[in-house]
């Protein structure tokens, strides 16, 4: 387990080391210790200053984007998955399994064909094109749905219902709260997801001010690689830097969240 | 509004989004699959030509089996790495469990792309830790991103990435189990290794199912990792490296919008076949 342990954590040790070297330290030190003049904090200064603080920029692009999604596919799956837990209506059956059937369907086949239809109604290179294809989350629904199945006692339902409230009342101010677990995971998934996608911002954007930090950072390595002296050489401890830089946020939440991730996972795992 | 309307309603937001960029970008995906783009008379209908070309395409299926060889080497090591990991954690025999559990889990916060990055650097000839090491002991460190350790190397990206998703939803699992099976099955005088084998590992089905599925979907696009080590190993990463890269390059390099959906379409349609045979092969062995 110790052994598993440095495998799994090593990579990021040696990502927190390298931030603090210069180009010619990390070519000439030992990776896994600290040079003599170690300059985190320089490097911090030159990623977040370097082309107009574009580095930034990236970050609340990516908060931006990994956000609304998170929130928007969580809330759309709360809602029809409570729907489709407590109500029957006409085709109930045929659309849940239609939305279970795209569970398999996988993100990057569809990515390159909706950045085709997208072009077509000139949505491409916009905030938005990054965003709509996230809101859908069908696994979101299908967690939802179990989850809202015994989260939501029918007979909390029919008191409310017996007290005059309207359907979208109980919803919004009685399963919504019932369902804040499920709720979260899926917020989680999602949020994770947005953040560290790259397929689909790579070829939605063009404008580099757009870029979520995944496609700006990939962008920085590129550079870095062209020939590795001069001025592209600099912008290694750029690289290593900002790849630091933009774990950070993502690890912070994982450690405040991380009872959440186990209560709706259960939830989706098991009882099928 | 009668419950039977609201119920409709509460569904509506989500099924409207899902017909909108779900189903129509696929439907849109299979029409231009019928068509192609010529200099000549412009757009034709080609009925199934383009399907033609591709099942007879040596680059798209090399991608294809590379992939695929990916999968078979790369996921049974994970899952049964996460497996262990979670049956670990759950006998409660492990100090230290929590750290355990999310040192294990931390990588699945890091993007593909850093994580893709960093690894990069790590196998990097000139500054990478393990190539130091070499140089310090004298011992022949063999290139990671050189094209017969380049697959494995991918691999190792992968797993490092995905061993502690896995094993949170095993763990999960796990959890939800009766404390009284365990019981029962102490009462019948077995032992934490035949409780493992007898009562968790029958459990813990559906969710070791769920795993492979999502595996089956992550190997066959692999698109990222391949992406991001191309400029470090150009020789070995071509544009046709992974089916998805191949999809990729055709569609923005290579302009062929009517094939890149082609293979995209064609590409989603092995990944659901393939998920489906797994899901199949399961329940029949379940009947059984």
């Amino acid at each position: 387990m110790v052994a598993a342990l440095a495998y799994f954590l090593l990579p990021l040790v040696w990502l927190l080391i390298s931030a603090t070297k210069n180009t010619q330290d990390l070519f000439t030190t030992f990776g896994l210790w600290f040079s003599r003049s170690p300059q985190l904090l320089a490097n911090v200064g030159a990623t977040v200053t370097h082309d107009g603080g574009v580095f930034l920029r990236w970050l609340l692009n990516t908060v931006l984007y990994a956000g609304v999604s998170a929130v928007g596919a969580a809330l759309l799956a709360a809602a029809a998955g409570y729907g489709f837990a407590k109500f029957r209506f006409r085709g109930h059956g045929a659309w849940f399994n239609l939305v279970v059937g795209a569970v398999m369907v996988p993100t990057t086949a569809l990515a390159i064909p909706t950045y085709l239809l997208f072009a077509q109604v000139g949505l491409v290179d916009t905030p938005m094109a990054v965003i709509l294809p996230s809101l859908v989350n069908p696994f979101g629904l299908f967690l939802m749905r179990v989850y809202a199945q015994d989260a939501v006692p029918d007979h909390v339902i029919e008191a409310a219902r017996i007290d005059g409230a309207g359907e979208w009342r109980i919803f919004a101010q009685i399963a919504l709260r019932l369902l804040a677990p499920g709720l979260v995971t899926v917020v989680l998934f999602t949020l994770v997801a947005t953040w560290n996608n790259y397929f689909l911002p790579l070829i939605m954007l063009n404008d580099p001010k757009l870029y979520p930090v995944t496609v700006g950072l990939a962008s920085w390595a590129a550079q870095a690689q062209n020939g590795g002296a001069g001025a592209s050489g600099e912008m290694l401890p750029l690289v290593v830097t900002g790849s630091l830089l933009s774990i950070v946020p993502l690890v912070v939440a994982f450690l405040l969240l991380q009872r959440y991730w186990q209560s709706g996972l259960a939830a989706g795992s098991v009882k099928q | 509004m009668g419950p039977r309307r609201a119920g409709a309603l509460f569904v509506a937001p989500f099924l409207a989004l899902f017909l909108l960029l779900f189903l129509a970008p696929l439907g849109y995906a299979a029409y231009l699959s019928l068509f192609q783009h010529r200099l000549i008379g412009g757009t034709v209908f080609v009925g199934l030509d383009n399907y033609l070309k591709a099942v007879t395409d040596p680059v798209f299926l090399r991608g294809v089996a590379r992939v695929a060889t990916f999968f078979v080497i790369q996921v049974p090591v994970m899952l049964v790495l996460a497996l262990v990991f979670a049956l670990t954690l759950d006998s409660g025999l492990l100090r230290l469990a929590r750290v355990v559990r999310l040192g294990i889990f931390v990588p699945y916060a890091v993007p593909s792309v850093v994580a893709a990055l960093m690894w990069g650097y790590l196998y990097g000839r000139d500054y990478g830790p393990f190539a130091q090491l070499g140089r310090l002991l004298h011992v022949p460190v063999p290139d990671f991103l050189g094209g017969s350790w380049l697959l494995g190397s991918l691999a190792n990206v992968v797993t490092w990435e995905f061993v502690g998703y896995n094993m949170i939803i095993l763990y999960a699992a796990l959890r939800t189990i009766s404390p009284d099976l365990y019981e029962a099955a102490a009462v019948d005088g077995a032992g934490a290794w035949r409780i493992a084998w007898s009562v968790k590992l029958p459990a813990l089905r559906p969710a070791l199912v769920l795993t492979l599925l999502f595996s089956v979907i992550g190997s066959f696009q692999l698109f990222n990792e391949p992406k991001l080590l191309q400029p470090l190993a150009p020789a070995v990463i071509d544009s046709g490296y992974t089916a998805n890269l191949y999809a990729y390059s055709l569609a923005f390099t290579g302009q062929q919008v009517n094939y890149a959906a082609t293979v995209s379409f064609l590409l989603g349609l092995v990944i659901v076949a393939v998920s489906y045979g797994f899901l199949f092969a399961s329940n029949r062995r379940r009947e059984v």
